[in-house]
């Protein structure tokens, strides 16, 4: 059957503003992936159209774009999922920088996840053996622990599109990571850096960012999380 | 061109480069170069664990988890290496933990263990030679253990301060002499050549899975390092020896990790018999992984595979009997994987599944110290490294175990970045050559003005096509005789490839040409290992000669390019503690 991807390009060096292509395309099954049908595209039509990829089945978080108004993974969205019927509007991630296409500059989102200190911390000298954690302790940070950095979330919060200096669930959510681990000791430092307004407040609870994440992660429960221990810490 | 300096340069930034990077001191400079961003690496794929005899769950040994290596390589993995591995992986496994990756816990807080493919012990402990059983050896995280592993490593590089260079695409390494000097690499954002001038230069670049149709490896895995290795007139090892994970998602190749039968999965065929109890009696659907590919192979040749809808064969994969919280808590990535993908509910249904190309165990020959060796003499090259995927210890051998391959990694990755430190302390620059970065600028300048009539997808496709049908799970001469004039004509036509985008920036078009070049640099050793390899041992599978041959093949295979063509060389095996015996389960 055939489908059309309407994608948007825009390259700096020839280009004075982003403008959409149409592809039409030949997909074999609604099971076919949008990223199977942004390979037909370049690989069969335009060697010029331009986004990341790699695993291909939604754990290495390269292809985050919008589809449809959505951000989504490229390769884990399948024809099924969106009304194939009508050209699928295909854009890159928003209120980032482009670079290219459907790439985006992402420095500004891994500085801001770098700056909860996105690893553990623990102050006592190491014993012989593991450190030991309940599997209950453990599993609690197995959801955010299954984040894989697509930036879907960050860019799909209209708090971040507001405010560039907000740090964003993705961070936030690596910080919870943290935060909430039996074994490390600098809650506290992180704590600190995401108790101000351009931190966890900036969270208004839009619920944006959970209907993004392609991991299925409920990002604003663990924001809450984080907010009451703000909270608590006050107290 | 920009030219940089620094003491280490390591090249990929999955398990065995982040963890390499971690052994500089400070005091030396050092940066990891990648062409994704590390956290995108494919050391993230990996699911069902990693492997150590930590006896969490059970009584376990080092000696036991060699001896299932050992075995389960077929006897070709250098048992030296292998033992340096399986000793040294408990205390890999609890430094992983302390720095702060998160895994599963047993009702104790320990780190939880579970049942993997080809891991057992003696059913009597104190009796080696008793009944081999399956063993909870392989620590894991759910189904996401390579996931929270690379993301643990990458953290504790932000820690401390490692330097990246993310979007950078390697294409030579610059050799001064014998040493070698660093590399040339393309910065992607912007397609500029930047010199790399080094004391020491790790490749930790990964896999091939690219060069086969159907492959659990990321579009990332075009075996670039083993094409930089080649292309220096340096060896490559055990080519021959790829592994075809037997669980792939039908016609995506997408990985269901072996956990799947850990946790109580089972095969069947389309009789709905468990075809697997035939093939290995004792451990059944958690037999080696190069074993299970062959019967699921054997099954459907023998027309007792289900047909697609597009023509092509697949078996089941049964979890519908396990309980959801199995699922759920310790299966639910790839479940998911089955429900995204395949629209399977594998609560309910079975999942179809088909062997995929999944991991090289050959590759860069270097020491159990990650340095690259050039020949039978295992002579050094000053200056080089490998770990992890790229290299070959060989700690696999024929064929690797499930959850040895985290181990690597992290095991040699660590080994190669203490030898380092060492080497940089007393080691100079080697002298950079003047024309360091000629190849790579005349070899873009002709691919960016190329008039050619070849595209670069429709070749790959080709290479694919038949390399899966030529050089797969099964292979016979005639075969890969027509594979070496077939991969003649696919380079010839290679120099013939133009590209649409003409542009500096983001290239990604120029990059897939290149990375072209890659997967024919990786195809044509493959090819050739095979096509000389008499024998079956693990992984390659000859129908012409259907039994090991341990009087003339137990030996490594050396692939080097000399004058345009490859030529063949042998490296004894190293064998300590366990002669090499028939390989039932």
């Amino acid at each position: 059957m055939k489908v059309t991807l309407r994608i948007q390009k825009y390259n700096p060096e020839k280009d004075s503003e982003p403008y959409y292509q149409e592809f039409v395309l030949e997909a074999g099954d609604e099971k076919e992936r949008i990223l199977d049908l942004l390979h037909q595209a370049k690989w069969k039509h335009d060697g010029t159209l331009t986004f990341r990829r790699s695993c291909a089945h939604g754990v290495c978080g390269s292809d985050g774009i919008r589809i449809n108004g959505r951000n989504r993974l490229a390769c884990s969205t399948l024809l099924r999922d969106v009304n194939y019927k009508k050209p699928i509007v295909i854009e890159p991630l928003p209120s980032l920088p482009i670079v290219k296409d459907l790439i985006v500059d992402m420095s500004d989102f891994y500085k801001k996840y770098e700056a909860v200190k996105p690893y553990l911390v623990n102050n006592s000298p190491p014993p012989e053996h593991e450190r030991l954690q309940s599997n209950e302790d453990a599993e609690k940070l197995f959801e955010s622990a299954k984040c894989i950095l697509c930036g879907c979330c960050t860019t799909s919060c209209p708090s971040s599109w507001s405010d560039e200096n907000y740090i964003g669930p993705a961070a936030l959510l690596k910080a919870y990571r943290f935060v909430f681990d039996t074994r490390d000791d600098a809650a506290d430092e992180r704590l600190d850096v995401i108790d101000t307004p351009d931190g966890a407040w900036r969270c208004h609870t839009i619920f944006n960012c959970v209907e993004a994440c392609p991991k299925e992660i409920n990002i604003t429960w663990h924001i809450s999380q984080l907010k009451k221990q703000l909270a608590q810490r006050e107290m | 061109m920009i030219t940089h300096q620094y003491d280490v340069l390591i090249v990929g930034a999955g398990g065995a480069g982040l963890r390499a990077a971690l052994e500089i001191p400070e005091g030396f400079s050092c940066a990891v170069l990648s062409k994704v961003f590390p956290t995108r690496s494919h050391t993230g794929a990996a699911q069902g664990g990693i492997g150590a005899a930590l006896g969490n769950e059970e009584e376990d040994s080092w000696e036991w988890h060699m001896f299932d290596t050992v075995k389960g390589s077929d006897y070709l993995g250098d048992q030296e290496a292998i033992e340096i591995m399986t000793k040294d992986a408990s205390r890999a496994i609890i430094e992983l933990e302390h720095m702060g990756m998160p895994f599963s816990r047993t009702p104790e807080g320990k780190i939880a263990q579970r049942r993997f493919g080809g891991h057992t012990r003696p059913e009597d402990p104190a009796d080696p030679d008793s009944k081999h059983i399956a063993v909870k050896r392989s620590c894991y995280s759910a189904d996401r253990t390579g996931h929270v592993m690379l993301h643990t490593l990458y953290e504790n590089c932000i820690k401390q301060k490692v330097h990246f260079f993310s979007e950078f695409y390697v294409t030579e390494l610059i050799m001064s002499g014998n040493a070698c000097a660093g590399i040339v690499a393309m910065d992607i954002a912007t397609s500029e050549v930047h010199v790399f001038h080094a004391k020491a230069v790790m490749l930790a670049t990964g896999g091939y899975g690219r060069v086969f149709r159907i492959t659990s490896n990321a579009h990332a895995g075009t075996g670039d390092g083993f094409s930089l290795v080649y292309n220096s007139g340096l060896p490559l090892q055990d080519m021959e020896f790829v592994q075809f994970h037997p669980t792939g998602l039908w016609k995506l190749g997408i990985l269901i990790s072996e956990a799947a039968r850990g946790e109580g999965g089972i095969l069947l065929n389309n009789k709905g018999e468990r075809f697997m109890e035939r093939y290995a009696p004792t451990v059944k659907d958690l037999a080696p992984r190069d074993m299970v590919s062959r019967a699921i192979i054997t099954e459907i040749r023998e027309g007792r595979g289900f047909k697609g809808s597009d023509g092509t064969y697949y078996v089941h994969l049964d979890v519908s009997h396990l309980s959801k919280e199995v699922i759920n808590d310790k299966l639910p990535e790839i479940t998911g994987f089955a429900r995204t993908y395949l629209g399977v509910e594998p609560t309910k249904e079975p999942i179809p599944i088909q062997p995929t190309a999944h991991y090289a165990m050959g590759g860069i020959p270097t020491t159990p110290n990650a340095e690259v060796t050039k020949d039978k003499k295992n002579t050094k090259v000053p200056g080089l490294y490998a770990a992890g995927e790229a290299a070959c210890v060989s700690v696999h051998g024929a064929n690797r175990l499930g959850t040895n391959s985290l181990l690597d990694l992290i095991v040699f990755g660590r080994r190669g970045g203490k030898a380092i430190a060492e080497f940089i302390k007393e080691a100079d620059f080697a002298p950079l050559p003047a024309d360091a970065a000629e190849r790579t600028l005349s070899r873009i300048d002709k691919i960016m003005n190329s008039k050619g009539t070849e595209k670069v997808g429709a070749l790959r496709t080709e290479l694919q096509d038949k390399m899966m049908d030529k050089v797969g799970v099964f292979r016979n001469e005639n075969d890969l005789k027509e594979m070496t004039s077939e991969i003649k004509s696919l380079y010839e036509r290679y120099q013939n490839v133009a590209i649409d985008d003409k542009g500096k920036i983001f290239n990604t078009d120029l990059i897939e040409a290149i990375e072209l070049g890659s997967l024919l640099d990786t195809a044509e050793p493959i090819i050739y290992g095979a096509l000389v390899r008499q024998e079956s041992r693990g992984a390659h599978s000859r129908e012409d000669f259907p039994n090991r041959d341990d009087k003339n093949w137990l030996k490594h295979t050396l692939v080097f390019k000399k004058d345009g063509t490859p030529k063949i060389d042998y490296k004894p095996v190293s064998i300590t503690r366990f002669q090499p015996k028939e390989r039932k389960y």
